[in-house]
């Protein structure tokens, strides 16, 4: 029996028949689950040294790991389990960075914000300030959303504090796991993809040390995931740090916002390019006389 | 058979050019669409180069005589929607006026309850950024817009649905309506007409399937967004258990502009029954993507060259476009010579105009990984309600990624095809057919290039069968299930 420490809190056990080459298990050590990420250079060279004949028993066994864990594993271009932020686990289990233990209440100034919040519904329908107040929340909880954001939104809105978590999972922008400091989110969808955004996020990643789409650097400044599009296809391609949409990029444009990132200023949102919004960036071909003013061009009774 | 009916429509093209030849009327000119001027432009600061605040944009026109507008009353504003020709911008292309006047059904002063209009700022669909330019250019626009549309429709509150990622455009519309408050043009009496109406904003938290209308009501009221069965139509029971109209940021965006500038100013553009103007946004590879505002029924050829300097490498360079957002087949490049950007003529030509987002893709492009890209986005984005499509986008979404590869037996175009087919039509919502219809264009137009992939992965990998599974890989020592394909030859007829 061989055993190897993957990452931090995953145990893989290894069980092999040499003669057979047919039975593998993979199995976990449940408690202190710290990453939903496992690469598997190892569980590679597994792969390769297994004969084809066992090969899809290995592969159940991937797949039983996967479903324990949650977990993604990278093998000969195969990847088994799931690749995106958003389709994590629905679990949640406790950890002691992330338990209903853990004290969260709005500061003053977001309670007040909350009030108003919640004064834009009608008094019986409360419960409909439950996505602004969670998005509230998660800023006021450097931009993730614990389980203790949850329960106290739910204790705020009086409703059950399943209808929170149903919310908090079903919704993208709510991070249930912690972040970077700079959240980096670069939209490959087709009209982006068409405009170089493959480039784009293979330079931030590799610019940011090698992470993989969904991690954090070691320095905590930074967690880089790809999103679905973000509504900026004509200033294709495109990223987005926090709350601010970064367009027209290049590879270099792409170094250059993180660099200013990282040594913690904020470059100017918007097209790195020349242009200013979504004109056409060799010169307008609308809009190019001066607005009409009021009650110009109406009707004879709206003049 | 084929040869005697082509040569039977030979004979009678010539007949109706000799009839043609002796006629002495001239034919009617051909109106050509397009070119619209700045001064027919609705969203004059689309490009925020002027003040988007209430200052710059009263001297832009916006508020300007809206109390006449108001005091003009609902049938007077519905009826110029009516005549106007506007059809819903968000892409379904329902006729506006038609639609707001479900709210005022008789005697609907005796329902007590409150009525409200919600605005859909959840601009998701992949290829479209039009209503961005809205919300942060002119945001007083669609503010002014919620009042006449709301008025119309006798709403006593209108929801503006923004997406959460829009975090500087929300801005700019709050700042909009905080202004117009302040200046007495919202709340109890606004713009001094004794009509009293509130806007809000609501911001999402990313889905876009909140941009169906039933699932964005879902998400105002504070659940997961997933849509309702119809009926009840939002008319009857909508926001809050209360008679509601949804409608797109554009659509609603327009309606002051056409109320004071006549409904046959507006219903001057664009072919009959696809009246206005629209704004238009085209992404891909052109070689300056943009977003403007430009006449109904332009033709997309003129579109492109004219507003964002032609395809990357000429015309000739073309593949395919995607005339209106992710949702629509693709066209290859000989109906992009001759489709009008509107509802009517890419419907004919087996598409849509969807949201106007104009997708271009040159030969570099890899069609199948384009469209396979689009397979994942459905699957990311399907809530889940309905098995169909949540089982159904998986699915495409396993098998169009084995096709970019060319990793299946050829006859898996057609099992594609097919589960495209039972996944259409059978979901409450239109995602189901948004994820369908995207396949279906690819192998109705690019189908060669597919099966091109999949001989040549044959050829270097052997034998492929049904699931992408190798039949050198596969352990015959094994009781294998008899369906698997892997021995079946190359071009094996389907069986019947």
């Amino acid at each position: 029996m061989t055993s190897k420490s993957v990452q931090n809190g995953f145990h893989i056990f290894q069980f092999v028949n040499a003669e057979s080459l047919q039975s593998y298990r993979l199995q976990a050590d449940h408690n202190d689950i710290e990453t939903t990420c496992l690469h598997g250079s190892w569980l590679s060279d597994v792969w390769k040294n297994t004969a084809t004949t066992a090969r899809s028993t290995l592969s159940s066994a991937f797949n039983y790991a996967i479903q324990a864990l949650g977990c993604t594993i990278h093998c000969e271009g195969l990847i088994y389990g799931s690749p995106s932020r958003s389709l994590m686990t629905l679990q949640h289990r406790d950890t002691p960075y992330n338990n209903p233990q853990i004290e969260f209440k709005f500061n003053p100034e977001n309670l007040t914000r909350a009030k108003e919040i919640i004064s834009h519904y009608p008094t019986q329908y409360k419960k409909a300030a439950v996505i602004p107040l969670l998005d509230l929340g998660q800023r006021q909880n450097k931009g993730w959303t614990s389980i203790s954001v949850m329960n106290y939104v739910a204790e705020l809105l009086e409703m059950p504090p399943m209808r929170v978590y149903e919310v908090a999972t079903f919704y993208t922008m709510f991070n249930r796991e912690p972040i970077g400091t700079n959240f980096v989110q670069v939209c490959t969808t087709t009209p982006c993809m068409l405009r170089g955004s493959t480039d784009i996020l293979n330079t931030t990643l590799s610019h940011l040390g090698g992470i993989k789409p969904g991690e954090t650097t070691k320095d905590g400044k930074f967690t880089v995931i790809e999103v679905e599009c973000q509504g900026a296809c004509s200033n294709a391609p495109m990223l987005v740090v926090n709350d601010d949409f970064y367009e027209d990029l290049t590879p270099e444009s792409t170094k250059k916002i993180l660099d200013a990132f990282s040594r913690g200023e904020k470059p100017k949102p918007g097209p790195q390019s020349s242009r200013q919004t979504s004109e056409n960036s060799a010169g307008l071909t609308a809009l190019t006389s001066k607005p009409y003013g009021p009650g110009e061009h109406c009707s004879p009774e709206f003049q | 058979m084929l040869a005697s009916s082509s040569s039977s429509r030979v004979s009678a093209l010539r007949y109706t050019s000799r009839l043609r030849g002796l006629a002495t009327i001239a034919e009617a000119p051909v109106r050509r669409y397009g070119g619209l001027k700045d001064q027919d432009r609705i969203f004059t600061n689309a490009y925020c180069r002027h003040d988007h605040g209430i200052k710059g944009a009263k001297s832009r026109g916006d508020w300007h005589r809206t109390k006449d507008i108001l005091l003009k009353g609902d049938s007077w504003i519905i009826q110029t929607i009516k005549d106007s020709g506007l059809r819903g911008r968000g892409g379904a292309g329902f006729p506006s006026g038609l639609k707001w006047s479900f709210m005022n059904k008789p005697n609907w002063q005796a329902d007590k309850r409150p009525r409200y209009l919600v605005v859909n700022a959840d601009e998701g669909e992949p290829g479209t950024c039009k209503d961005r330019e809205i919300l942060r250019g002119d945001p007083h626009k669609l503010v002014e817009g919620c009042l006449v549309a709301g008025r119309g429709m006798n709403a006593s509150a209108a929801y503006i649905y923004i997406r959460g990622e829009f975090v500087q455009e929300a801005a700019h519309l709050n700042q909009a309506i905080a202004e117009a408050y302040k200046d007495g043009l919202l709340g109890p009496n606004a713009c001094g007409s004794g009509y009293s109406f509130d806007v809000y904003v609501h911001r999402g938290a990313g889905a876009y399937i909140c941009g169906e209308e039933t699932a964005l009501i879902e998400s105002i009221e504070g659940k997961q967004g997933k849509p309702r069965l119809k009926p009840p139509f939002p008319a009857d029971v909508g926001l809050f258990g209360c008679p509601t109209t949804v409608a797109n940021v554009e659509t609603v965006a327009v309606a002051p502009t056409i109320c004071r500038r006549g409904a046959s100013w507006f219903a001057g553009f664009g072919r009959e029954r696809n009246q206005g103007t629209k704004l238009f946004c085209i992404s891909g590879h052109v070689n300056n993507p943009c977003v403007v505002e430009e006449e109904m029924s332009i033709p997309l050829r003129e579109l492109i060259e004219k507003h964002c300097g032609g395809i990357r490498g000429g015309w000739d360079n073309l593949l395919g476009i995607i005339p209106g957002g992710c949702s629509v087949p693709v066209l290859p490049i000989q109906k992009c010579n001759e489709v009008l950007m509107d509802y009517d003529s890419l419907k004919d030509a087996q598409s849509g105009l969807g949201t106007g987002a104009v997708i271009v893709m040159d030969k570099s492009t890899d069609i199948v990984a384009a469209i396979a890209r689009f397979s994942s986005f459905y699957k990311h984005e399907s809530c889940g309600q309905c098995t169909p499509c949540r089982e159904g986008t998986t699915w495409m979404m396993n098998m169009m990624n084995r096709m970019v590869e060319g990793r299946g037996h050829k006859r898996e175009i057609d099992m594609l095809l097919e589960l495209t087919k039972q996944v259409e039509g059978r979901t409450i919502c239109a995602l189901g057919d948004a994820a369908a219809w995207p396949i279906q264009g690819l192998m109705r137009h690019f189908r060669p290039q597919v099966e091109a992939r999949i001989d040549a992965f044959r050829t270097q990998h052997g034998s492929v069968g049904f699931g992408g599974h190798l039949a050198s890989e596969v352990d015959d020592t094994l009781a294998l299930p008899d369906n698997l394909g892997v021995r079946l030859p190359v071009d094996a007829p389907a069986i019947v």
